[in-house]
C-alpha cells in the first residue's frame, strides 16, 4: 500500500505535465483555426510533388535495410534495459556478476558481428 | 580610389556606422545616467546585504531563499497544513498547488524559449557568416520569433488528398507532449525539481524514444513520397542512436550507483568532479547521439531539404508545421539539460551555487550546449545516410560497450579503495582518456583496414598549376 502510493505521488505530476503540455498546444492549433483561413478548392489538397502530380499512392514498398536495423535495434535496446538493474546493483553482487554480464553482451555481440559479416549492416 | 571615403556597400556602411553599446549608454541623457548608476549602486548594496545573510546562515530554508524555489513551497504546505483545514483536502492541496505551479513553471520555460531561441540561433548564424541577421522587429530582432509565430497561426492548415485524418492530427501533439515530459525529472536546485523519478534515467530514456512514434505516424498518414522517405531515414537513424545514449548513461549509473538525476547531480558535486572529466568518450557519444536523436545538423538527414523537401512533414502547413519546427528547438534545449544534468554537474557550479540560484547555472550551462549546437550547425556539413548508421552501429555501439565494462571495473575499485578521491579520480580520468583513445585508434585501424586511406591524386589542373601557390600568383 506504502509503495503504490508513493508510485502515484511520483508519477502524478508526468501525467500533469503532459496535461498541461497538451493544453498549450491544443491552443496554439485552436488560435490557427480561430486566425487561418480556411477556403475549399480541389486542387490545393494534391500531394506535394515537384511539379507534376504524384504518382500511385505513397504507402508502398519500403528498403528492406529498414526492417533490419529495426530488429538489430529491438535486440540492442532489450538488451540495454536488462542492464539497467545489473548497473544498479552490480556492486553488491561482485565479480560473478561482471562476468556473467560480459558473457550475456558477448552472446549479443556475436549476433551483432553475424549480422556485419552477412551485410545487414552494408548500405548499399 | 575616388576622393569619396563613403563606405561602397550598404553592409560596410552598416559597420563603420556601428557603435559599441557603451557608447551608446553614455550618450543617453545625464538624469537617466544618474539614475542609472543610483540603481548599480543599490544593486550592489543590495548583493552585499545578501552575501551576508547566505554566510551568515540566514536565509537557508526561509520562504524568501529565491536560491531554492522548493524552500518557497514547503513554507507554503506548512502553512496549509498548520490551517486547520480538513486533513484530506490539506494534502491534496499541498500535493496540487506545487505540482501546478510546476507544470506552468516547465511549460513557461519551455514556452520562453521557443520566443528566444530562433532569434539567438538566426543571430548567431548569421555572426557566423558575417551577416546582419533579424534586426527590424522590434529592439535588436527580439520580436522576431513573435511574428514568426503569428504569421504561422494565419497560415491555412491544408489536409492533403488521400491523407489518414486521425494519423495525420495526431503527430503535432505527439511530438510536443514528450518535449514538455522529458523536462520533469530534470533538477534545477538541490529541493526544486518537477517530478524527482527513482528510474529518472530509465525514464528520460523512454520519453525520447516517444518521438520516433510521432515521426513514423506523420510520415505514413501524409501520404507522400517525400514524407515517408524521410520518416523512414528519421526512424533508422534515431532508433539507431539511442543506443550509444542508452549505453553512455550506463556508464553515468555505474559510476554514481543511482538512476535518480537528483542524486547523479549530487555524487558530481561531492566528488568535486563533472562527469565529462572522468568519461568524456561517454559524454561526446551521447552528445553526437542526440544530435541525431533530434535532428540537428551534421545529422538533419531527416528532413535535408537538398534532398526530400522538408522530409517527414512536408505535408504539413500552417501551425502544424510551426509545432514540429519549435519542437526541434524544445528538443534542442532538452539535451542540453540533460547533457548539463548527467555530465557536467548540473546546478552546481564547484560551490558557486551557494551564492548564485542554482537554476540560472543550469540555464546557463544549457545555453551554452546550445551554442555549441549552433556552432556546430554554422561549421559542419551534413553525413551522408549510410556513414551516420555505420557510424553508429560499427563504432559508436562496439566502443562504447567496451568503455562501459572498463567503467564498471573502475566503480568497483573506487568503491573498496581507500585513497584521496583526487588521486583514484585523477587515475579513473586518465585510465579512461588512454583508453578511449588508444581504442578508437586500434577500432579504426581494424575497420579500415582494407580501405587506402592515403591522399587521393591532386585533379590535374591543381598539379599543373600548384592549385592554391598559382592562384595567389595570378591575383598579384
Amino acid at each position: 500500500m506504502e509503495s503504490e502510493t508513493a508510485l502515484y505521488v511520483n508519477y502524478l505530476p508526468v501525467l500533469l505535465g503532459g496535461v498541461v503540455g497538451f493544453i498549450l498546444v491544443f491552443t496554439a492549433l485552436i488560435g490557427a483555426r480561430l486566425l487561418a483561413p480556411f477556403s475549399e478548392e480541389n486542387q490545393k489538397s494534391t500531394t506535394y510533388e515537384c511539379g507534376m502530380l504524384p504518382i500511385r499512392r505513397a504507402s508502398t514498398n519500403i528498403g528492406m535495410r529498414f526492417y533490419l536495423y529495426a530488429i538489430l535495434f529491438i535486440v540492442f535496446d532489450v538488451e540495454v534495459i536488462f542492464i539497467f538493474p545489473w548497473a544498479m546493483s552490480f556492486l553488491n553482487v561482485g565479480v560473478f556478476a561482471y562476468w556473467l554480464m560480459v558473457l550475456f553482451i558477448g552472446v549479443l555481440a556475436l549476433s551483432l558481428g553475424y549480422a556485419w559479416k552477412k551485410g545487414a549492416l552494408q548500405w548499399r | 580610389m575616388s576622393s569619396d571615403t563613403r563606405p561602397a556597400t550598404p553592409m560596410s556602411r552598416q559597420i563603420a556606422e556601428h557603435r559599441s553599446l557603451l557608447d551608446r549608454a553614455l550618450g543617453l541623457p545625464k538624469l537617466v545616467l544618474v539614475a542609472l548608476s543610483v540603481a548599480l549602486i543599490g544593486f550592489v548594496i543590495s548583493q552585499i546585504l545578501i552575501g551576508y545573510m547566505v554566510v551568515s546562515g540566514q536565509l537557508d530554508g526561509k520562504w524568501y531563499d529565491i536560491r531554492d524555489f522548493g524552500n518557497a513551497m514547503v513554507s507554503l504546505s506548512d502553512a496549509i497544513n498548520s490551517s486547520g483545514m480538513d486533513s484530506r483536502i490539506a494534502s491534496t492541496l499541498t500535493y496540487l498547488i506545487p505540482t501546478l505551479l510546476g507544470a506552468t513553471g516547465i511549460v513557461s520555460v519551455v514556452g520562453g524559449w521557443l520566443l528566444i531561441g530562433p532569434w539567438a540561433e538566426r543571430r548567431l548564424l548569421a555572426k557566423f557568416q558575417i551577416r546582419q541577421g533579424p534586426n527590424r522587429t522590434g529592439p535588436f530582432g527580439l520580436l522576431q520569433s513573435l511574428a514568426d509565430a503569428l504569421k504561422l497561426m494565419q497560415k491555412e492548415i491544408i489536409i492533403p488528398r488521400g491523407a489518414d485524418r486521425f494519423l495525420y492530427f495526431a503527430p503535432p501533439i505527439a511530438v510536443f507532449i514528450p518535449a514538455i515530459l522529458g523536462w520533469a525529472p530534470i533538477p534545477w536546485s538541490p529541493k526544486m525539481s518537477y517530478a524527482d523519478l527513482d528510474v529518472g534515467v530509465l525514464f528520460v530514456i523512454a520519453i525520447s524514444s516517444l518521438g520516433v512514434l510521432a515521426v513514423f505516424m506523420a510520415g505514413w498518414a501524409s501520404n507522400n513520397h517525400y514524407s515517408l522517405l524521410g520518416a523512414m531515414r528519421t526512424i533508422a537513424m534515431m532508433i539507431s542512436y539511442e543506443i550509444p545514449i542508452s549505453v553512455s548513461l550506463l556508464a553515468v549509473v555505474l559510476l554514481t550507483g543511482s538512476t535518480k538525476l537528483s542524486e547523479i547531480v549530487m555524487w558530481q558535486s561531492e566528488q568535486g568532479v563533472w562527469l565529462i572529466m572522468l568519461i568524456p568518450f561517454a559524454a561526446l557519444a551521447f552528445l553526437f547521439a542526440s544530435t541525431a536523436e533530434i535532428n540537428r545538423t551534421p545529422n538533419d538527414i531527416g528532413e535535408a531539404e537538398s534532398e526530400i523537401v522538408a522530409g517527414f512533414y512536408t505535408e504539413y502547413s500552417g501551425m502544424k508545421a510551426g509545432l514540429f519546427m519549435a519542437v526541434e528547438l524544445g528538443n534542442a534545449i532538452l539535451v542540453g539539460a540533460l547533457m548539463s544534468t548527467f555530465f557536467l554537474g548540473g546546478y552546481t557550479f564547484f560551490g558557486l551555487e551557494t551564492w548564485i540560484p542554482g537554476y540560472l547555472i543550469l540555464a546557463t550551462k544549457i545555453g551554452l550546449v546550445y551554442f555549441l549546437f549552433v556552432w556546430i550547425r554554422a561549421t559542419l556539413p551534413r553525413f551522408r545516410l549510410d556513414q551516420l548508421m555505420g557510424f553508429a552501429w560499427k563504432f559508436l555501439i562496439p566502443v562504447s560497450i567496451a568503455l562501459m565494462f572498463l567503467t564498471a571495473i573502475e566503480s568497483s575499485i573506487l568503491v573498496r579503495w581507500d585513497a584521496p578521491s583526487f588521486l583514484s579520480l585523477g587515475l579513473i580520468a586518465l585510465v579512461n582518456v588512454a583508453a578511449a583513445v588508444g581504442l578508437t585508434f586500434v577500432w579504426m585501424r581494424v575497420l579500415f583496414r582494407d580501405t587506402d586511406l592515403s591522399a587521393p591524386p591532386a585533379p590535374i589542373l591543381t598539379r599543373k598549376m600548384g592549385g592554391l601557390q598559382a592562384a595567389k600568383v595570378l591575383r598579384g
